[in-house]
């Protein structure tokens, strides 16, 4: 169909149409689980991915995947899991979420090999789990060092049996699951306040691209192209943040970055990678300039129990974890970031800024290369750095985003005033509150993958009538989309990115303070500015440039409620550190800061958490409690405990 | 982290020559550039700072730039590589280097080509097969058995194998008969994965996925980057376990000794003689992977000795017994050990000029 909006040839455009039944806009780990879920329902299904098929952001997650299957150390289960995981977060999770997750992922993993996954075995042929940061029992199912490449490899070997199976039946792979590869969608399409399609363009080609559907799964991933250290790659622009927030959804815990404790910072091929929190697991030090093992100084009072004390201890923790206490070098990473930072700050850092992670005095090099067989070779050919002979040179590094889409636990539908919109991974928050640990993402991405899928298939399947996109939308869309093309005025995109990167980088950075808080909310209305006016030189066709300019406004306005809700946070949680706050308050616990668009600027409001059913709250310890929670909810829980003593001595006396 | 500029502890940049393939499918040339590079720096970060300054409309695929997504394929002086991996401390300061589109498939525009073949070879391969009346959770097996398929699902799908490949390289007509290396390893995950349901992937392999077009001259081995050995691991074993099937190697190989000359040929070796072996590693006698690695005149000398419209046979099996057995044992054949299924007498590499290859538009230059 063709849409004439201006007698210009640029912009009487071609646009090609599609109906499905759901969008699911992201080819990561999330994506590919939901269009599964979604295919199974028997839904006409449009996978939309910004780069090629299976090469997702989800390749690059090397620990694992966390699940209690309890296949290492039969102790664990979910409730092990799920305390583990409200603990890394500091009690600020989105509880459901986490109950969601650590209840099936077990399954989800379990599934994967029917698919296909070839997972490390134990002896007794099970998979294996391995040790992690922040995971009380060895939990994370791995595939040596490449879990990530291993999970999207098979879910998108899954997609192929699935159309291998259309084309059996319906003659075509494309029947009824379709990817649209290298297609990058710039708008959500609304009737009312209920999604009804998508707009976007053909990288390749440049050609406009227009999808009918009632509804929509964001799984795009996170914002660490926003920032100048980064191991994210260029996809991650928080498109499905900005679709959504444009589209009327909320988004929650924006505060929330976690700065990755061990990026490679020297050699600069290899700046931003991140070195596996399993190098620790299996016994690798942090040491600061002066060889000293640094992290015993930080372990913070909360963890204080739960820690070795000493070296020897904590060496002993590797082969005797019954009787020890892990080494403090496995603390969740945002200790570990923060530790790193206190040292570099002292003066103690490498020249590169870093700290030095070792493993090569600590275990044989044969060793090293078994258990870390990519790592190895990564930074041999990469950075010609020998890891078994010298310690790598790490700091903390944008890694992920905690916040994102406001949704309900169960269903992933977004919240906010529309409807047919749900998000999953990395794009939704909630599931891991102010920190997540490692190898909660794998397990997040098909857990909430697969529930998102699922609950949009049966949205579109409860609608009577499909919604209609409006004519004037689309013509927007095209408009918008072609404006830095046809501007020659402006910057260029690239100069653009990497003032925002400096801005957010510098001021929104691992550690916050007000003055630098509002300096960069000022500097961010001013590239608001520029970016309206930035202008792409060259075509249509595969231009990154343009690429870039249009990812540009979602960079832009979600940096900007990355900094508002940062600067209204007036305490250190998790990923959001204030220097002028630098304790954990109770009260802001029981607060999410929500961020709405009105119009063109950012709205921030307080929301009171969700309050986590009994049971849940009974799997704690009060002592464990009394470091989180006000005064007022632990009166609360004492009733609780009180009233469930009275109740058992009442069954007793029956009996 | 402001501390850590690239400069602090290094050298300070210096200037390097690049040339780099601009232009679309209607053609395009290579473009001289004048770029700053810093020490530690990839191939992928110089092509980063063009972007930034003089080129912002060059097209070019990256993702991870790690060496862990197999975007950022690319030809570096010829040879197929990723560009996050090529360090640029592999270059001399004076050396102009050259980058260019993978030349297997067809260009879309500057250093991005349209890799759907890919894609479509992966749809084509039968999916894993779960074995039926195992519960999800239920599925055991050792270590020592998945590693095998494991080295496979290493693959990070960079395609520099398949761009590499003779059998596809510069023969577009062979594309649909033949799935190339990336999906060999692929069936031979699935034949190796111990509980894969189908029992037939290796005949897959040889029927469909035209496995028998392969003449082991391990280039995809070479390029790959996960370093998977790829001819040695997963073609060379699913080539030997369907002929061991079809027919005998060690009897094929007799009756190659006992009756040279009228012995088939594989589809991809030339008809110029049976027993060409060649000097391996001489500079002059690389085989030829067109791009910048091999030498012009070798080439040159290659396509004018070859018929290129000569019809290759195809492989046939040898004539068996009524037992459908060969007429031969291990006692008449004069070596230890399995035999090549090509004949011990021939060498790999293969020399250019007993190659049938040929660019589709070498006419026109």
């Amino acid at each position: 169909m063709t849409t004439t909006s201006r007698p210009d040839p640029s912009t009487t455009t071609r646009i090609e149409r599609h109906h499905y039944d759901v969008v699911v806009i992201g080819a990561g780990g999330a994506g590919l689980r939901a269009a599964i879920e979604a295919r199974l329902a028997g839904k006409k299904t449009a996978i939309i991915s910004k780069s090629l098929f299976g090469k997702a952001h989800t390749v690059m997650a090397e620990g694992g995947a966390a699940a209690a299957m309890g296949n290492v150390n039969s102790r664990d289960n979910w409730q092990v899991h799920f305390r583990d995981t409200m603990r890394g977060g500091k009690f600020l999770n989105n509880f459901r979420m986490a109950e969601l997750h650590a209840k099936e992922s077990p399954q989800r993993i379990w599934e994967l090999e029917t698919y296909g996954a070839l997972f490390d075995r134990t002896k007794d042929g099970k998979i294996s789990q391995r040790n992690f940061g922040g995971h009380e029992y060895p939990r994370l199912a791995h595939v040596g060092d490449r879990t990530g490449l291993e999970l999207i490899r098979t879910l998108q070997q899954k997609i192929v049996s699935l159309q291998q199976e259309d084309k059996a039946e319906l003659g075509s792979y494309d029947a009824r699951i379709k990817v649209f590869a290298e297609t990058t969608i710039t708008e959500l399409l609304l009737d009312g306040d209920r999604i009804a399609g998508a707009f976007g363009y053909y990288r390749e080609s440049g050609e406009f691209i227009l999808f009918e559907a009632p509804a929509v799964v964001l799984a795009t991933g996170g914002v660490g192209r926003s920032y100048k250290v980064t191991s994210n790659s260029w996809e991650y622009t928080g498109d499905g943040h900005a679709l959504a927030l444009r589209a009327g959804a909320t988004l929650i815990n924006m505060e929330f970055l976690q700065f990755h404790p061990t990026g490679m910072v020297w050699p600069p091929s290899v700046k931003g990678i991140l070195v596996t929190e399993s190098v620790r697991g299996d016994g690798g030090v942090l040491k600061n300039s002066e060889g000293k093992r640094f992290m015993f100084d930080y372990v913070p009072d909360v963890f204080r129990k739960q820690y070795a004390e000493t070296e020897e201890e904590a060496d002993r923790w590797y082969t005797d974890p019954d009787n020890n206490r892990r080494p403090p070098e496995l603390l969740p990473r945002d200790e570990v970031a923060r530790a790193i930072n206190s040292e570099v700050k002292a003066g103690r850092g490498t020249p590169a800024g870093g700290v030095y992670l070792d493993i090569a005095s600590r275990k044989p090099a044969e060793e090293i290369r078994r258990r870390l067989p990519s790592m190895y070779h990564q930074f041999k050919e990469l950075a010609d750095v020998d890891i078994t002979a010298e310690p790598m040179e790490v700091g903390p590094t944008c890694h992920y985003v905690m916040g994102g889409v406001e949704v309900d636990p169960d269903s992933g539908a977004a919240f906010g005033h529309v409807r047919g919109l749900f998000a999953a991974g990395e794009v939704s928050g909630g599931m891991h509150g102010s920190n997540r640990l490692g190898g909660n993402s794998l397990s997040d991405l098909l857990v909430f993958g697969k529930r998102a899928g699922g609950h949009a298939a049966s949205y579109a399947d409860g609608l009577s009538g499909r919604p209609k996109v409006p004519v004037a939308a689309v013509e927007a869309a095209v408009e918008t989309a072609l404006a830095p093309l046809q501007r020659d005025t402006g910057e260029n995109p690239y100069t653009l990115q990497q003032d925002l990167q400096a801005v957010m980088g510098d001021l929104v950075g691992i550690i916050r303070r007000q003055g630098e808080l509002e300096d960069a909310l000022g500097r961010l209305t001013e590239l608001r500015e520029r970016v309206a006016k930035v202008s792409a030189a060259g075509g249509r066709r595969y231009n990154p440039g343009w690429h870039l300019a249009l990812d540009l406004r979602n960079m832009l306005v979600v940096s900007e409620c990355t900094a508002k809700a940062a600067l209204e946070r007036q305490e250190s949680r998790g990923g959001h550190t204030r220097e002028d706050y630098p304790a954990m308050e109770p009260a802001w616990r029981r607060v999410n800061l929500v961020c709405a668009l009105e119009g063109d600027t950012v709205r921030l409001e307080r929301k009171p958490l969700p309050k986590m059913r009994p049971e849940l709250v009974g799997l704690f310890d009060r002592a464990e409690l009394a470091k989180y929670l006000t005064d007022e909810e632990l009166t609360e829980f004492d009733a609780l405990v009180a009233a469930d003593e009275n109740a058992d001595a009442a069954a007793e006396k029956e009996r | 982290m402001g501390a850590n500029d690239p400069q602090a502890a290094g050298k300070p940049a210096t200037k390097r020559q690049f040339r780099i393939w601009r232009g679309d499918e209607n053609g395009g040339d290579l473009q001289d550039y004048t770029v700053e590079v810093n020490e530690g720096e990839v191939v992928l970060d110089v092509i980063h700072r063009l972007q930034a300054t003089d080129a912002p409309d060059l097209a070019c695929r990256w993702n991870c730039k790690a060496g862990k997504c197999g975007s950022c394929s690319m030809e570096i002086n010829g040879k197929p590589k990723l560009s996050c991996m090529t360090r640029m401390s592999t270059f001399t300061e004076d050396e102009t280097i050259t980058v260019t589109p993978l030349r297997t498939f067809p260009i879309i525009r500057d250093l991005v080509t349209d890799v759907s073949f890919n894609y479509e070879k992966a749809r084509e391969t039968p999916a894993f097969a779960p074995p039926p009346g195992v519960a999800p959770g239920d599925y055991r097996m050792q270590q020592i058995d998945v590693e095998r398929s494991q080295e496979f699902r290493k693959c990070i799908e960079c395609f520099l194998c398949q761009n590499v490949c003779h059998v596809v390289r510069d023969h577009e007509e062979n594309k649909t008969a033949f799935s190339g290396p990336r999906y060999f390893i692929r069936a031979a995950e699935l034949d190796m994965h111990p509980l894969d349901a189908r029992n037939d992937r290796k005949e897959y392999a040889q029927a469909e996925q035209g496995l028998g077009f392969c003449n082991i001259t391990k280039c995809c081995t070479e390029v790959c980057p996960e370093h998977i050995k790829i001819t040695d691991n997963g073609i060379i074993p699913m080539k030997e376990r369907v002929v061991d099937r079809k027919y005998d190697p060690l009897v094929w190989l007799g009756s190659k000794i006992f009756r040279r000359g009228q012995v088939p040929q594989t589809s991809v070796t030339s008809g110029h003689s049976s027993g060409a072996v060649h000097s391996s590693g001489g500079a002059g006698g690389q085989h030829s992977h067109a791009g910048g690695s091999h030498d012009p005149q070798a080439e040159l000398q290659a396509q004018k000795g070859v018929n290129w419209h000569r019809e290759v046979p195809h492989p046939t099996a040898p004539a068996v017994d009524d037992r459908g057995k060969l007429p031969l044992t291990e006692l008449t054949f004069d070596r230890a050990a399995a035999p090549s299924p090509f004949g011990d007498d021939v060498t790999f590499p293969l020399p250019p000029e007993h190659l049938n290859f040929a660019h589709p538009d070498q006419d026109k230059h």
